[in-house]
């Protein structure tokens, strides 16, 4: 215990120290509520430019005209827009003063996962924990500016957005909301209006990135809030892969998370984004746990350009989330690989879109639903041929895995064909483990539990070896633990 | 009079939808008989109440999403026609290439004995007119109707339900089989004012009978009309009930069909329904597999060209364990057509032990043809088989350079391969003296097409 102490303790000053986080932000709290004031508040808190704060504005404007959407396949109380913070500063009073009074549950997955003791406070939210990426604060604290420099070198621009908005208003301008407009539905629409931080890249024009992004390795990551918004850009011949997110089960305040994520990929270039979303599902009876209603979109601009989105979903309590592809371009490309798993009360209802607007684009879904104790979860996705996607082709996978029958798995998929030479194929089966399977699993040793996160493994392979090598590994146990205690 | 429909006040929402489509149907069926039992009033007026609160399904409604019923409201209907003047001989008999030996005629949605020839069927079964057995108060239709009309089922339902005149009613008595295959012949006819018209159909077939029912609906005008038809089934235990419809209703019309089946324990329902006609179409099954062992086929071929609409949806509610469902449509479009298909299947929780496969193919051989596929998995239960599979495009372009390189001339290639995607449906037709006909029906299209 002793050991622990100090390591917090340790950590403490570190942060203190080195970054000097504790700014005059943190006093600033908006009241409760949203109304035109806030938005302006936000949108002076962070000096931007008049142009954001009208696009904000007209954006909250529109969002009082929207109603909530209901068609997907989930199911919680209703939400309160009058009782959220809409701009809060970091609060670092209400977390736990050690690992002591984290929650034992939480710690016993961390030390499954393998994660370092030090990282674990970060992500339980430890009081004094710092506040920086995680992976930059235990290397050394120099990694993050190392990166950094080695970005610069190559004239990436990966910052957050508020940052952009300082340095290169121009960028951000050009391409904010030219893929997910403020209008476009009632989450997007209300993250447009308040949206808090969240990543900016800038790839410039044949540049292919010389290493994986990720949220990780940018100060400022933690504390993006509820409305983060994302906007990437891959110029001409450019590439990029980014990571999003963290396997370790974080620790959040918010409830109501309602993202948005822009992609944009002009000729020739090629965007990865990979996600592993963990958030707290809540308790047993789903209590607690994190709306995720996400929106997620990128746009093949120019021709044989490619986005391809990898997402595995095991967290939140309700997940709402269809990463899309707009395929513009000519012979341009869209992916989509998605494990979601959902266990106990969890509710996930996701999939993707592929719109296919120019010629010979091709698109790939493979989704891989699992659902286990008494959960729901849901594949809803869009294939649409535009009249002019000559030699359009799509091919689309979705399997559903039941674990326990008290559990639900559906499949809602639409596919409009407009164009002749356009060929789409779309399949879905929906099966339990089979018997036979977990049988030989048994006989040779393997308990039941090990077996079943073996078989799940196996069914989800496709999606996992998608991701980058470090997240795959990870991505592996997590699908084990997500499952614990749904089978015998 | 149990037929006048008190509605004229509460149909706003109903009008608002479009222009005076509904003019006529605020009065009712002019049942003029008194025979016409008095629960019926209640029941139409109250399903008249339920369409005027629901209004026409607009494309915001997620089962209409994909088809739009504004045509309709555009026309004046004419919505109690005078029985249209028809001659025998004009009748076709275009299902088994001549007359079959068992044929009920509904003529504008009324039943006409004096075109019919109904011989005197096995066991006591009862081939007859909804008219009729109302009137005669034939206890297990009224029965069947009052739980049926009870069930939601959307606004055109509600439309149908509001009407109750005529139809065809056919009860097969338990354990019985009939062996011939029963014909309904429907014809549409056109009229100064295009007719309306809502038959109500009843099959109830006993605990383990046999019964083979052919549809076939033809159009015997160029002009348009709006058929809106309903019709329940109900299959006692272990019954097999066979429904096969080809729909070939003049080009101008406008034929919304549902059409419902609840399965006792171990009952089939094997359905096929051949889409050739129709300006806008759409044929809805609704399957409820309610015990053990029932078990549906449902399968659709439709060929569609021009500015025709037509759409094929299905749900199939595995209520029950150990239940089975197949389905399997595929359809070619030419010109402007758009083609719908929806598929629902539905597992309830702890109706383990099933199984339920769907595919929806189409084939697209002109730059202006559409299809949207909807195909949906709902499953509660976990030891379940369900997969559905979806696919659109062109011809196969290797195996028509296949034919091409053996000699085969292009339009002839592509005439083969489309009759061998759409037999591939064909040859699921119970009935072996459907299929030839049927197959010629696509030769004869494909022949027909304009070359583009």
């Amino acid at each position: 215990m002793a050991a622990t102490a100090q390591t917090v303790a340790q950590v403490r000053d570190l942060g203190k120290y080195k970054h000097g986080w504790e700014t005059e932000i943190e006093m600033e709290t908006a009241p409760k509520g949203l109304n035109e004031d806030i938005v302006r508040f936000i949108s002076a808190r962070k000096d931007e430019p008049d142009w954001m704060l009208d696009w904000r504005l007209k954006a909250y404007r529109h969002w009082l005209t929207m109603t909530e959407p209901t068609w997907a396949m989930v199911d919680y109380p209703a939400i309160d827009f009058q009782d959220i913070y809409y701009y809060a500063a970091p609060k670092n009073t209400e977390g736990p003063k050690s690992l002591d009074e984290v929650d034992p549950e939480l710690l016993r997955t961390y030390e499954k996962l393998g994660i370092p003791l030090k990282e674990q406070e970060v992500l339980a939210g430890v009081q004094g924990a710092p506040k920086v990426a995680v992976d930059a604060v235990f290397d050394s604290v120099s990694v993050a500016t190392t990166f950094k420099k080695e970005l610069e070198s190559h004239g990436v621009i990966f910052c957050s957005i508020s940052e952009a908005l300082q340095n290169h208003p121009e960028l951000v301008r050009k391409y904010l909301g030219t893929v997910v407009p403020y209008t476009d539905n009632f989450y997007a629409t209300l993250n447009s209006a308040v949206f808090s931080d969240g990543s900016f890249v800038y790839i410039p024009p044949g540049v292919h990135c010389p290493m994986e992004l990720s949220t990780y390795f940018r100060i400022n990551a933690k504390d993006t809030g509820q409305f983060e918004r994302t906007l990437i850009v891959a110029e001409e011949g450019s590439y990029v892969s980014y990571l999003e997110g963290c396997t370790a089960p974080m620790r959040d305040e918010n409830q109501l998370h309602a993202a948005v994520v822009e992609l944009v990929a002009l000729k020739d270039a090629e965007i990865k984004y990979s996600t592993v979303q963990n958030w707290y599902p809540g308790d047993e009876t789903g209590k607690g746990g994190i709306y995720n209603f996400v929106t997620k979109r990128g746009a093949c601009r120019g021709d044989d350009s490619k986005i391809r989105w990898t997402q595995v979903e095991t967290g939140s309590a309700i997940t709402w989330k269809y990463p899309s592809c707009i395929l513009q371009g000519d012979n341009s490309v869209g992916e989509f690989y998605s494990v979601a798993i959902a266990n106990n009360a969890q509710q996930a209802d996701t999939g993707t879109k592929m719109i296919h607007l120019g010629r010979n684009t091709r698109s790939r879904i493979i989704s891989k639903g699992i659902s286990a104790g008494r959960a729901r979860n849901t594949y809803r996705g869009l294939v649409r041929m535009g009249p002019k996607a000559l030699n359009g082709r799509n091919f689309t996978q979705c399997d559903s895995l039941l674990i326990g029958d008290r559990c639900g798995a559906h499949t809602v998929p639409y596919i409009e064909s407009r164009n002749r030479t356009a060929k789409v194929e779309h399949e879905a089966t929906t099966s339990r483990i089979g018997e036979d399977q977990l049988f030989y699993c048994r006989q040779r040793g393997i308990g039941e539990e090990d077996a079943v996160a073996l078989i799940v493994n196996g069914f989800c392979k496709e999606v996992l070896q998608e991701l980058p090598m470090e997240f795959a590994v990870e991505a592996q146990k997590l699908v084990g633990i997500s499952l614990e205690g749904s089978v015998g | 009079m149990a037929g006048l429909v008190p509605i004229a006040e509460t149909a706003g929402t109903a009008a608002d939808s479009g222009a005076d489509w509904l003019t006529g149907w605020r009065s009712g069926p002019a049942d003029g008989s008194d025979a016409a039992p008095d629960w019926l009033g209640a029941v139409r007026a109250d399903a008249a109440d339920r369409f005027a609160a629901h209004g026409l399904p607009d494309r915001r409604v997620e089962d209409w999403r994909y088809t739009s019923l504004a045509h309709l409201t555009g026309l004046e209907l004419d919505w109690a026609p005078a029985p249209a003047d028809v001659a025998k001989e004009s009748l076709p008999a275009l299902v088994f290439g001549r007359e079959a030996d068992c044929r009920l005629v509904l003529v504008n949605g009324q039943v006409r004995p004096a075109l019919s020839s109904v011989p005197a069927l096995p066991g006591g079964t009862v081939l007859t007119s909804l008219a009729g057995a109302l009137a005669s108060g034939h206890p297990g239709v009224a029965d069947l109707l009052k739980r049926r009309v009870a069930a939601t089922g959307g606004a055109l339902k509600a439309l149908n339900d509001s009407w109750l005149e005529d139809g065809y009613v056919l009860i097969v008595p338990d354990g019985v089989t009939v062996d011939m295959p029963i014909e309904i012949l429907s014809v549409g006819t056109g009229g100064a004012l295009p007719p309306a018209y809502q038959p109500r159909n009843l099959i109830v077939a006993g605990a383990g009978s046999r019964v083979t029912v052919v549809e076939h609906h033809v159009g015997l005008c160029i002009g348009g009309y709006f058929a809106n038809l309903v019709t329940d089934v109900a299959a006692g235990a272990e019954a097999i009930v066979r429904h096969c419809k080809v729909q070939d209703e003049s080009r101008e019309a406008i034929h919304i069909a549902l059409l419902d089946a609840a399965l006792d324990r171990g009952a089939m329902f094997d359905s096929f329904c051949f889409t050739l006609g129709g300006r806008i179409s759409r044929n809805e099954l609704r399957v409820s597999l309610d015990a053990p062992g029932a078990h549906c086929r449902l399968n659709g071929a439709y060929l569609a060209g021009g500015r025709q609409h037509c759409d094929h949806t299905t749900s199939v509610d595995h209520a029950a364990p150990e239940t089975h469902s197949d389905q399997l449509y595929k359809g070619v479009l030419d010109g402007r057509a758009r083609a719908v298909f929806q598929g629902k299947v539905t597992v309830r929780q702890d109706a383990q032990k099933v199984e339920g496969h769907q595919m929806s193919r189409a084939l697209l051989l002109s730059e202006t043809a559409e299809v949207n596929t909807k195909p949906e998995l709902f499953i509660h239960a976990d030891d379940v088989q369900c997969s559905h599979g979806a696919t659109a495009g062109d011809l196969d372009a290797e195996a028509l350079f296949y034919l091409r390189s053996r000699g085969v001339p292009e339009g002839q290639a592509r005439q083969l391969l489309v009759e061998a995607f759409l037999n591939e449906a064909i040859d699921a037709v119970a009935l072996a003296g459907m299929r030839l006909p049927l197959e010629r029906n696509v030769a004869r299209w494909m022949a027909e097409r304009p070359r583009s």
